[in-house]
């Protein structure tokens, strides 16, 4: 299949945050049957992220507050650079994914990275996780969201970039249009949804930071209205993300009008062939349901 | 696998082994395989990865290190401590003689696999290492259990004097040896690794990394394939380990 002027042998890509720490979990990811990887987000310094507990499994989904833990630009380009090449060679892109707290920073971080040339850069304006609110209102404001993307687009010049976008906003389609006129190529739907998980016993929050992002089972349904919103506003390619755990689940993505689709907590929930497993269950469902592309199914449940 | 949050256990004993380490004995048992693990949560204070050092009841060996560690040595009869896990991958009996390598505080999770070998009439030597005698522990306890106990101490002050490694090479060159299983600091690890290899023994190497979520999908607790050529690359001790096992070359 084709993204962005990309050819990816499946339309399965790794979720920004899970296992794209280091060139080897990279490379684990694409020999697993990742159609694409992304690196965890990087910003413009290095951060440790929050302590634990980082991630819990409330039963209906994962919750995790990380907190963006990364090395800082500069030494992520370098990262990129070495696994970028090894991982064409395998037929799968390497995307970077970057985050910022202004939008000069935005444009800052966007150059170091557009160095390691990445066959894509996500621009996450949506991280739930960090208290001083690193792109909570980029993506929450079309304005700003647009400032963003144009800012980022004018850094990397020929390389396409997917804007990752909040579910928690009033209205996604909005957004999305802005980012598009702004130069977004595609647009990933969505960053996980913030939410908060008790434990009764000891009356507080589980996680560290109190508040995290939903992601799994739960974040799904959100994900797909959004995906669904957004496919009938703008004519960008769509990773749509957010708890696609089976083949089914990915169909869904694609009936909702994704093209891609992002998998990130199903390591969690079926191991490490989850890439596989998934993309062997979209075959058997396109053939028992007589499918031949795609193309055929996109948007298919919103027309 | 217990996949949904955290459970309560109330701390039911506590025993020194030595000045700053305490065998915390738990109200009720967990089910789980020796070498597993459990991220151990105290509200307002954090979380840490703990070995499961025994299951019934369940147990943990904690080393006053740090902030964690201390308030886990302040807790009282009745106090709980909120447990997620098992998780992660454990050490599996195979064989009918097995060696047990413990490298200071490694020798708790192989007690519970030394527990579960002699259950099954395996024969059991359990080598234990340690800078000085005070960081030999469970000595009595592996004793207790049937197993051939030999100590080594880096300035002999208990058992013989030199690295745990002196002893790992005689008792596997005698040839009689099935199994090697090991927890330790990784630099004990990597050598009993490459004896593993030399003497094509199979192995089932415990080690150790930062842990961030403990489920699989941070990638912090990636463990470098230069500490063992026969890790495979990207091999995370959360989800993969933490034991490694590795069949004979």
């Amino acid at each position: 299949m084709e993204l962005c002027g990309l050819t990816l042998k499946n339309p399965l890509v790794l979720a920004s945050g899970v296992m794209g720490t280091s060139a080897t979990l990279l490379r684990r990811v694409a020999l697993g049957g990742a159609g694409a990887v992304t690196a965890k987000s990087c910003g413009p310094v290095a951060r440790a992220g929050h302590p634990n507990p980082v991630m819990v499994d409330w039963g209906h989904g994962l919750l995790n507050a990380i907190g963006l833990t990364n090395p800082g630009a500069e030494e992520e380009v370098d990262l990129l650079a070495a696994t970028r090449e090894e991982l064409a060679q395998m037929g799968v892109p390497l995307f970077a994914s970057i985050f910022a707290g202004t939008e000069e920073e935005f444009a800052q971080v966007a150059g170091v990275i557009a160095g390691a040339k990445p066959a894509l850069i996500e621009v996450n304006i949506s991280c739930p996780n960090v208290r001083d609110d690193f792109g909570t209102p980029f993506a929450a404001i079309p304005e700003t969201a647009a400032a963003v993307t144009q800012a980022v687009k004018r850094a990397v010049g020929e390389i396409p970039i997917a804007v990752k976008l909040a579910p928690n906003v009033p209205d996604i389609g909005r957004i999305a249009a802005a980012v598009v006129a702004a130069g977004a190529d595609a647009i990933t739907a969505v960053n996980t949804m913030p939410g908060m998980v008790i434990d009764p016993e000891a009356a507080q929050p589980v996680l560290s930071n109190k508040t995290g992002g939903i992601s799994g089972p739960a974040l799904k349904p959100i994900a797909l209205r959004c995906v669904a919103e957004i496919a009938k506003t703008v004519d960008v390619p769509i990773i749509g993300t957010g708890g696609v755990l089976t083949g089914r689940d990915a169909i869904e993505m694609v009936m909702a009008g994704a093209i891609a689709v992002g998998v990130g907590s199903a390591f969690w929930y079926r191991g490490e062939n989850a890439f596989e497993l998934i993309a062997e269950e979209m075959k058997a469902f396109m053939m028992d349901n007589g499918y031949a592309t795609l193309s055929e199914i996109k948007g298919k449940a919103l027309r | 696998m217990i996949r949904e949050g955290f459970r309560n256990f109330r701390l039911a004993s506590a025993r020194w082994l030595n000045d700053s380490t305490l065998w915390l004995t738990f109200d009720s048992d967990i089910e789980a395989e020796p070498g597993q693990f459990v991220m151990a949560w105290l509200p307002g204070v954090g979380e840490k990865p703990f070995s499961i050092a025994g299951m019934a009841p369940f147990s943990l060996m904690v080393v006053d290190v740090g902030p964690f560690s201390h308030a886990l040595h302040q807790l009282q009869p009745g106090d709980k401590v909120w447990i997620k896990g098992p998780l992660g991958h454990g050490f599996q009996v195979e064989g009918d003689n097995l060696l047990l390598v413990g490298g200071g505080y490694g020798s708790a999770p192989l007690l519970a696999l030394a527990h579960d070998a002699r259950t099954k009439s395996a024969k059991v030597t359990a080598c234990l290492g340690a800078r000085t005698a005070e960081g030999l522990l469970l000595g009595k306890d592996f004793a207790d259990l049937g197993c051939q106990v030999e100590f080594m101490t880096e300035d002999g002050s208990a058992g013989r004097q030199g690295l745990i490694t002196l002893a790992v090479e005689e008792i596997l060159a005698t040839g009689e040896v099935d199994l090697l299983a090991a927890c330790g600091p990784t630099g004990m690890l990597s050598a009993l690794a490459g004896l593993a290899r030399q003497y094509h023994v199979p192995s089932q190497l415990s080690w150790e990394a930062q842990m961030r979520c403990g489920m699989g999908l941070c990638g912090s607790c990636e463990v470098p394939q230069s500490l063992d050529p026969a890790l495979p690359p990207g091999w995370l001790a959360c989800f993969d380990g933490p034991v490694f096992n590795k069949d004979k070359d």
